[in-house]
Parts: C-alpha cells; sequence; structure tokens
C-alpha cells in the first residue's frame, strides 16, 4: 500500500523535558498503525503536532497531496509525498487530518447534526443554516462506514459509545482520511470497543487510515496491523502483532522486564465491615445517580466495582466517604451507622479513602509533600499539641512515609505540584494506608499511572487485604477490577446489575452487565463465569 | 532551582502532561518562585515611581515649556526634568524619612545643648510614616487573612469604622479606670466591633452561599448610614459637629515621645499581631485548616475540614484585625472618631494584603512603604507643589503590576520558573 504520511526526525522540547526526540513514523494507506507508549511517552506531543496544536522543534512532515490522490504521484519526492507544514488544526483538517480527542469536543444541548456541521456550517442563503443539507450528509456517511447514528438526536442523551461515533462521523464530514484516535477505548464497555473496532475496521477497508493511540496491550495485538513503541519521547521499535507478544510490548514500553502476573493469596475474609443497605443518592444536578444499591464488604477482601464512568459510582463513593449526602438507605461501618456522618467521623472510623480526582481532592498541591502528609491526622497528636502543630513530628513522619512509600521527591519541602503523577498517587497512598485503616474506599487508585506505580499500587493494595482490611476498589478498568477483586459488583445507571465472585468470571458477561443487560438475560447468552478461566495477568 | 523539580519517573498523568505541555514552568535561569515573590514586588514599586516621575514631568508646567524647545535646547528640557523629579521625589523621601543632615545636626545639637526641640522636629517625618502606616499594617492583615482563606474581605473600611466606633464608646463611656484594664478593653472593643460586622457576612456565606463580596461592600454601606446616625445620635459629643467625644487618656494607647509627636504603642501593637497572625497561620493547626480551605477547599472538605466553619472563622479573626486597625487609630492618634473616619482604608487594605503577597511579613513591608508614601505625600505638596493624590497613581500603579506580574517579568526579562498560583477569591456563588 502506499504511503500517505510519513514524519522524519520529529523533535519537540518544553521547558526541562525533551518530549518528542527525533521521532520517524509512517502511515499506509488502509493502515492501522497503533502509538503504544505510557503516559507522558510522547504519544499526544506528537499527535498534537501532527494536528497542527504545536509546533515541532525539528523534522518534517510529509503527507500525500490530497488533489493526486488518486493519481499517480508527479511530486518531487520518491515516495509521492510532499512535504506540508502544519501550523493549526485548521491546516490540518484541510489536508485531511482528523483528531478523535479522549475527551471528546461535543457540545450536549446540541443535536448530532449541528454538532457535525459546527465550524463548517453549511448554509442557505447568507445567514440560515441548511440542517437538512448537513444531516443527509451525515446520513450518507454513516451508512456507508456502517456508523449508527441519528442526525437529530441530541448528545446529551446518547451513550458514551455512540458519542464517540460522532465524533468520529465529524472527521469524515470533514473528509479525513487520516483518522487520529487518542484512547477511543478507556470510556467504552468491552462491547462498545468491539463496535468500535469494527468501526475501524470498516474504514480501513474503504481506504482510511488509522493511527491508535492506546496504551493497552491486548487492544494493540488484536487490531493493529504495526505497532510503535515510544518511551520517554523516543521510537522503542515498530513491530507487528504477529511478531510480538504482550510481555515483549510491556517490556518495550516500560524498559524492563514487567511482571504481569498478580501474586494473591486466596482470600480469607472476616467480618463485615462495610455494610450498604439500599442506599440513594443524587447527583449535582438532583438526579438519582445511585438508585438503591446494597452489598457489603468484608474484612480481607476486595469488593470491586466495574462499570462505565459516570453510572453512579462517584456518588456513591462520596456518600460513603461523607462527602455528599444521601436521601435514603443505610450505611453501617463495623455496625455503626455513619449514614449522615461528617468526612471527619468516617475516617475516624478507620476508613482510608484514595479519591477518584487526586490532583482535586486528594492534594493540596501548592503545599509541600509533608502538609500532605497529615492532611486527614494534622489535629492529632503526635502532630499537634492543642492547637499548635509539631512540625518536627510531622516531618519526622512526613520523611519516613516518603521513604518507605517510595515517593520521590527531592525533600518532604517541595509543593506538592511538582512531584509526577505517580508520586503524587504514592503521596495520598502514604497518607491514607498509613493511618489505622479497617476500610480502604480506593477510586480509580491507578489512573493516568506509569507501569511502575501501577505495580507499586496494586501489590500495596493486595498488601492491605492480607493484613486484613476490607477495600472497596472502583475502577473503570475492568482488567484492573478482574484481576485485583475477590468478588464483582457491576454499576449501571446507578444499580449494581449482578454480584458474583472474580475467580474465573467471564469478561463479556460483565461488559453485557456493564451495558445494561439484565443478569438473568446476560446469563443466557453468555455464562458468568468461565471454569477455569482465571485472570491473573494484569494489563496496561 | 533545579533541583526543586522532581522527574524521577517522568511519567505525568493526563492532565498533568497537558500542562506540562501548553505551559513551560522551567527555563534555565528562571528565578525560583520563592525569590520571584520578593523581586516582582520591589519591581512593581521602582517602575511605579519611575512612572510616577514621568507624569510628574508632564504636569510640570516648567517642563512642558521646556520640552517645546527641545530641539533647540535639549539639556534644558531634560535638566528641567531632572529638576522637577528631583524635587518631587526628594520632598516625599525626606518628607517620609526626615533628612539625614538634619537629624545629624539635631543629634549634635542635642549632645551639645540637651535640647531635643531639633531632634523632635527630626525625627517628625519618620514617626508620621509609622503613625500612617500601624493601621495600614491591621488592616492589610485583615485582607492577607482573609486570602488565605480564599475570600475576598471587601468590606475593610465598614469594619474599621464600627471598630472604631466600638473602641471610641468604651474610651469615652468608662470613667475612672486604670489604664491596665480600660486601654486592653477598649483595643478589644475595636477588635470585637469589626469581628462582628465581619462575622455576617462570613455567616451568610457559610449558610447560604452568599458570595462574600457582594455582602461585604453591602455592609460597608450599613456601616457609613449606622456610623452616620450614631454620630449625629446617639454618640455624639455635646456640640454642633457630629463627632464623638474624647477618648479617657486612660484608653488611650501611649505616646512615646513629647509632643506634638504623635507616634505610639499602637505600632508595636500592630507589629506583634502582625507575629501572632503569622503564627496563627503557620504553625496552629486552625491556620492549617484556613490555608488548606483556600488551597483547594475540595481538598479540605476531602481531608474531614469544616469548609463553612473556616469560612466563618477567617471572616471573623479579618473583622478583628480590620476592627483593631480602626481602634489603634482612635485610642492612639485621633481620640475620637468623626464622620468618613474609615473612608478609603478598605481599598488600601487590598493594596497592601496584595503587595505583601497575602504574608504577615509582606504586608507589615507594605505598609511600611504605604506609611511612608502618605506622609512623605503632604511635604511633597507643600515643598514641590505635587497634588497629593499623585501617591494614589503611585498606589495604583503597584497594585496593576502586583496583579498582573507578567508585565513586570516581561519588562525585566524575568523568567518563570513556575507559576505560583496565588488564589484570592473563588468563582460567584458557590
Amino acid at each position: 500500500m502506499p504511503l500517505v504520511l510519513k514524519l522524519e526526525g520529529i523533535t519537540k522540547a518544553f521547558p526541562g523535558v525533551l518530549a518528542n526526540d527525533r521521532i520517524d513514523l509512517t502511515l499506509e494507506q488502509g493502515e492501522i498503525h497503533a502509538l503504544l507508549g505510557e503516559n507522558g511517552a510522547g504519544k499526544s506531543t506528537l499527535m498534537n503536532i501532527l494536528y497542527g496544536l504545536y509546533q515541532p522543534d525539528g523534522g518534517r512532515i510529509s503527507l500525500r497531496p490530497r488533489d493526486q490522490a488518486n493519481t499517480a504521484s508527479q511530486t518531487a519526492s520518491t515516495d509521492g509525498l510532499v512535504e506540508v507544514k502544519i501550523r493549526n488544526p485548521n491546516d490540518a483538517i484541510t489536508q485531511g487530518i482528523g483528531m478523535v480527542h479522549q475527551h471528546f469536543m461535543l457540545i450536549p444541548p446540541l443535536t448530532v447534526t449541528e454538532n457535525v456541521m459546527l465550524g463548517t456550517e453549511s448554509t442557505r442563503g447568507v445567514v440560515f443554516l441548511d440542517r437538512a443539507d448537513a444531516a443527509g450528509r451525515i446520513r450518507k456517511i454513516s451508512e456507508q462506514y456502517g456508523l449508527e447514528v441519528d442526525p437529530d438526536a441530541y448528545i446529551r442523551d446518547l451513550p458514551v459509545g455512540v458519542q464517540q461515533r460522532v465524533e468520529i462521523v465529524k472527521l469524515l464530514y470533514r473528509e479525513a482520511d487520516i483518522l487520529i484516535l487518542d484512547e477511543p477505548s478507556a470510556v467504552l464497555t468491552p462491547q462498545e470497543v468491539d463496535r468500535l473496532f469494527s468501526t475501524i475496521s470498516n474504514l480501513v477497508d474503504q481506504g482510511k487510515s488509522i493511527i491508535f493511540i492506546t496504551h493497552k496491550l491486548r487492544e494493540v495485538m488484536e487490531i493493529a496491523n504495526r505497532i510503535t513503541v515510544l518511551r520517554d519521547g523516543r521510537v522503542v521499535g515498530t513491530t507487528t502483532p504477529e511478531q510480538t507478544t504482550q510481555a515483549e510490548l510491556a517490556a518495550m514500553m516500560v524498559g524492563r522486564h514487567v511482571e504481569l502476573a498478580v501474586h494473591k493469596e486466596p482470600a480469607a475474609p472476616g467480618e463485615v465491615v462495610l455494610a450498604v443497605q439500599d442506599l440513594q443518592v443524587l447527583d449535582d444536578r438532583q438526579n438519582l445517580a445511585v438508585a438503591g444499591v446494597s452489598f457489603k464488604v468484608k474484612e480481607g477482601e476486595i469488593f470491586g466495582i466495574a462499570g462505565v464512568q459516570g453510572n453512579g459510582q462517584t456518588e456513591l463513593v462520596e456518600a460513603l466517604t461523607g462527602l455528599r449526602a444521601s436521601i435514603g438507605g443505610e450505611v453501617r461501618i463495623l455496625g455503626a451507622v455513619i449514614t449522615s456522618a461528617t468526612p471527619r467521623k468516617i475516617l475516624e472510623k478507620g476508613v482510608a479513602h484514595v479519591p477518584e480526582d487526586r490532583q482535586q481532592d486528594g492534594l493540596v498541591l501548592s503545599c509541600p509533600v509533608h502538609d500532605n502528609l497529615v492532611l486527614c491526622n494534622y489535629y492529632l497528636p503526635p502532630f499537634a499539641k492543642g492547637i499548635i502543630i509539631q512540625e518536627d513530628a510531622v516531618i519526622a513522619t512526613a520523611s519516613e512515609l516518603v521513604e518507605e512509600f517510595d515517593v520521590r521527591t527531592p525533600s518532604v519541602f517541595v509543593p506538592t505540584s511538582n512531584l509526577s503523577g505517580g508520586n503524587q498517587q504514592k503521596v495520598i497512598v502514604a497518607r491514607e494506608f498509613s493511618r489505622p485503616v479497617r476500610l480502604i474506599i480506593a477510586s480509580q487508585p491507578t489512573r493516568g499511572l506509569d507501569v511502575g506505580s501501577i505495580e507499586y499500587i496494586h501489590q500495596r493494595i493486595l498488601q492491605k487485604r492480607s493484613e486484613g482490611t476490607a477495600v472497596l476498589l472502583v475502577s473503570p478498568e475492568l482488567d484492573e477490577i478482574i484481576v485485583l477483586s475477590d468478588r464483582i459488583a457491576v454499576m449501571y445507571r446507578g444499580q449494581i446489575m449482578d454480584i458474583l465472585p472474580a475467580k474465573g468470571v467471564n469478561r463479556e458477561y460483565l461488559g453485557l452487565l456493564m451495558a445494561g443487560v439484565e443478569a438473568s438475560e446476560a446469563a443466557q447468552s453468555t455464562p458468568p463465569t468461565i471454569e477455569g478461566e482465571e485472570r491473573v495477568e494484569r494489563v496496561f | 532551582m533545579d533541583e526543586d523539580r522532581v522527574e524521577a519517573e517522568s511519567t505525568p498523568t493526563p492532565a498533568r502532561a497537558e500542562r506540562d505541555a501548553t505551559e513551560p514552568k522551567k527555563s534555565r535561569g528562571g528565578l525560583s518562585p520563592r525569590l520571584q515573590a520578593v523581586v516582582v514586588p520591589v519591581l512593581a514599586v521602582f517602575t511605579a515611581l519611575v512612572i510616577g516621575a514621568i507624569v510628574i514631568a508632564a504636569t510640570d508646567t516648567t517642563v512642558v515649556a521646556a520640552y517645546r524647545n527641545f530641539f533647540r535646547a535639549p539639556r534644558t528640557a531634560l535638566s528641567a526634568t531632572w529638576r522637577a523629579v528631583a524635587t518631587a521625589y526628594g520632598a516625599l523621601f525626606s518628607g517620609s524619612l526626615g533628612s539625614p543632615s538634619e537629624i545629624f545636626q539635631a543629634v549634635q545639637v542635642y549632645r551639645s545643648t540637651g535640647d531635643n526641640a531639633l531632634w523632635l522636629k527630626a525625627i517628625w517625618p519618620i514617626t508620621e510614616s509609622l503613625v500612617a502606616a500601624t493601621p495600614f499594617i491591621f488592616s492589610g492583615l485583615a485582607v492577607a487573612l482573609g486570602f488565605r482563606c480564599g475570600l475576598f474581605n471587601i468590606g475593610v473600611e465598614g469594619q474599621f469604622g464600627m471598630g472604631a466606633l466600638a473602641a471610641a464608646y468604651v474610651g469615652y463611656s468608662i470613667t475612672g479606670a486604670p489604664r491596665l484594664v480600660h486601654l486592653p478593653l477598649a483595643v478589644l472593643a475595636g477588635a470585637l466591633g469589626g469581628a462582628v460586622w465581619a462575622a455576617i457576612p462570613g455567616y451568610l456565606k457559610a449558610k447560604t452561599g452568599a458570595h462574600e463580596v457582594v455582602n461585604t461592600i453591602m455592609m460597608n454601606y450599613i456601616a457609613f448610614r449606622l456610623s452616620d446616625w450614631l454620630l449625629n445620635g446617639p454618640m455624639k459629643a455635646p456640640g454642633y459637629r457630629p463627632v464623638t467625644s474624647s477618648v479617657e487618656m486612660t484608653a488611650a494607647l501611649p505616646r512615646l515621645f513629647p509632643a506634638p509627636i504623635r507616634f505610639n504603642a499602637g505600632f508595636f501593637l500592630a507589629l506583634a499581631v502582625a507575629a501572632l497572625v503569622y503564627w496563627f497561620l503557620f504553625k496552629t493547626t486552625l491556620g492549617f485548616e484556613i490555608r488548606t480551605v483556600g488551597a483547594n477547599p475540595d481538598a479540605a472538605r476531602y481531608a474531614g475540614m469544616s469548609v463553612t466553619r473556616n469560612f466563618v472563622l477567617a471572616m471573623v479573626l479579618s473583622g478583628a484585625l480590620a476592627g483593631l486597625a480602626g481602634a489603634s487609630q482612635v485610642l492612639g492618634v485621633d481620640y475620637w472618631v468623626g464622620q468618613g473616619f474609615s473612608a478609603g482604608y478598605g481599598f488600601d487594605a487590598i493594596a497592601l494584603a496584595l503587595l505583601g503577597k497575602s504574608h504577615p511579613f509582606g504586608v507589615v513591608l507594605a505598609a511600611l512603604l504605604f506609611g511612608a508614601l502618605r506622609s512623605g505625600a503632604t511635604r511633597m505638596q507643600s515643598l514641590a507643589g505635587i497634588p497629593i493624590d499623585i501617591i494614589s497613581i503611585l498606589q495604583g500603579l503597584v497594585i496593576v503590576f502586583i496583579a498582573a506580574p507578567a508585565i513586570i517579568r516581561w519588562l525585566y526579562r524575568i523568567r518563570v520558573e513556575r507559576e505560583e498560583e496565588v488564589v484570592l477569591t473563588r468563582g460567584w456563588g458557590k
């Protein structure tokens, strides 16, 4: 297949970081090229350069000229490519490059048509929007590529998977030939991922070319034609799924051998620590976000709550930690009712909370590391005598924790914002796990972290489990849930669809529940558990 | 200051990576945040003085006339400019700190003859600067403490006035008490007056989420009218003027020099309170909570702190400091309260807190500067004929440069190592 894109020696430095270091990358027509790497490896920077959001410090971008796309090349370069400058996203769009960002760029109160035509509005006369014309084109596109969307639906009513389809339609509406998909599977259920993959196959069959950014090994192996691995801003290598294995890719990504297997002793559940009975919670817009859930978490077990983000998990965790009032039901910790207790009361019951948004809720970024390490117990001895803070004790304890939890920081005095994401999370884990805790509520504890930190935090959680702590783990990463949990609940629209043991659980069954299929119905199409199938492999 | 950066794992979170990418925050040779916190205000003051010089020159008729003939006699124009600016700033300097030669002579006269009249005359300017600085220290601390909790107390003016009235009332209504009892009582009354006045918007914010900016402004208006009524009614001294009686001397802050020097113990009280505020903010659990709420209210709530309680506490303390400012002015300088007593203090206080970067010691330095400008300006007006309003221009410019440090950094090519975000106040409503 002919080349459609060639990046040569792309270099981009940000103050203190060489984000892209002489990166070469080619894309053939009809190819799915996966760009694999950890957070901070330089994937997004590279794509933002290609999309015109950044200007490279060095290197060349060459594209197949659009107007001659179908004729033979008569251009200077032998491979038919012409060097281009992409100064802004508009340039990129004119050159046929489109990008679906990880966070969708859609306006919820507008319809699909309005969103798609935004920026390239078709008009009748001078000022009147021609929605019908645009809707017609959208219908044609969705037919041609098998992208089912209703042009008249409002974005806010659409599930995430469909919203993503709208984003893709938007690119095709702008006649993009090269599609960049940034972590497209992060927000989808397993079934939606399958659907996305078939869409992608459709697109390449019709001559489109795809750059697929991800850090998930399994997906890469499943769909990519070629795989380029980035690490620390450099290309580590380019390979194909046939030539490599997941373990090898993980090693390329991280730069050392990665233990994919999670060593987990059998659970030894004790007495019930957390008992939730018919809990109901409203979200910020006063909609019922948690619609009566009941479950129990015992000592020495990890109870995982799976589900696509935004199905009430956030509100559930906030209610359990006292940050949000509930409107019905009951929560007990070690038998004591804490349904309407203050956050401090709940903390003092021995609850550790690793919050979903560590920078927003878990840390005071502008404050030094030592303040953040005592954020929840600064008022207790030995950190305070009366109202006077005992700085020596704070600093001594903070230094010990930094040592024990391997927080990489030059000292405990630097602002926490200076630490990398993984180390910020370690500060939270150090603070929460070092208190005398009976229950750990961990919300997306490894989101956005590097492999080393993920390994570390998983190991700490498992260690707490074997010490007899109850763990409530909430994560949209199904693999994380399956690997760590002893029992799994699936949440959909504020309800728990089913609770089942993690041993031998069937991903496909969980996926159906995550998409809202009733447990009984789902069990008819696929068994909840598969004998002998025990996942112990971490998937990043 | 490279060692302050941690790239041990060089694997930022997505949010962080974005920030890393869009906001270059480290550059070799950049100033560290701590150094910048000092350098920027100093340069801001300097730049304001330079622009002030231009304004002085441009409004001087001799200078303007000289510039009409600039091409024929450029030296005349330049020397006229120099003369105008030098006279003005010279007067400003000697009016705020005193003339060094005068002080030197006075000391010699005092040594040889024991006559202290010259000596008192020589130190008059500097003591007046400190007198002017005293309420500035208190009121600047009031706004700074609010800022630390993420609150914007625009109501210092009203709290100042209520504090002054309360102090005056205790000062003149109690007679025959010993100073040891009367003075502390009057000072406390001042603090209480301000605290009560600020507690109302603090409570409203905590209970209903009503924004403190709106409510403190409203409380200012109520304070104006209330003091009008008090000065024309219940608190009016015998006579026709709407003023209070003078406070008993047992309630007055002791003056430390013979008349006419007005320098009094209030200045030392202000320094002690500044130290106390520092201790409170940075060494106590209560201060830790206030700072945490100010820096990140979500994390404060997560950590089990009561955000609303801290809002009320910070407002009450802020108001108490503003009330102390009023009390120090009544009990140390004026001894009575008249109409418009507190005018202007509220906005100066905001400027002081900004210039002092909301740090108690920074506020003290800023207050000393503003006090010096204020007292020097009087002399500048009489000596150089420069209207006292030039001080407002200087103060205004300083605030512009502090509020928009990018201008200063661009002007002096200061490279940013890292944007230190000072959250002064949060959005409307919640």
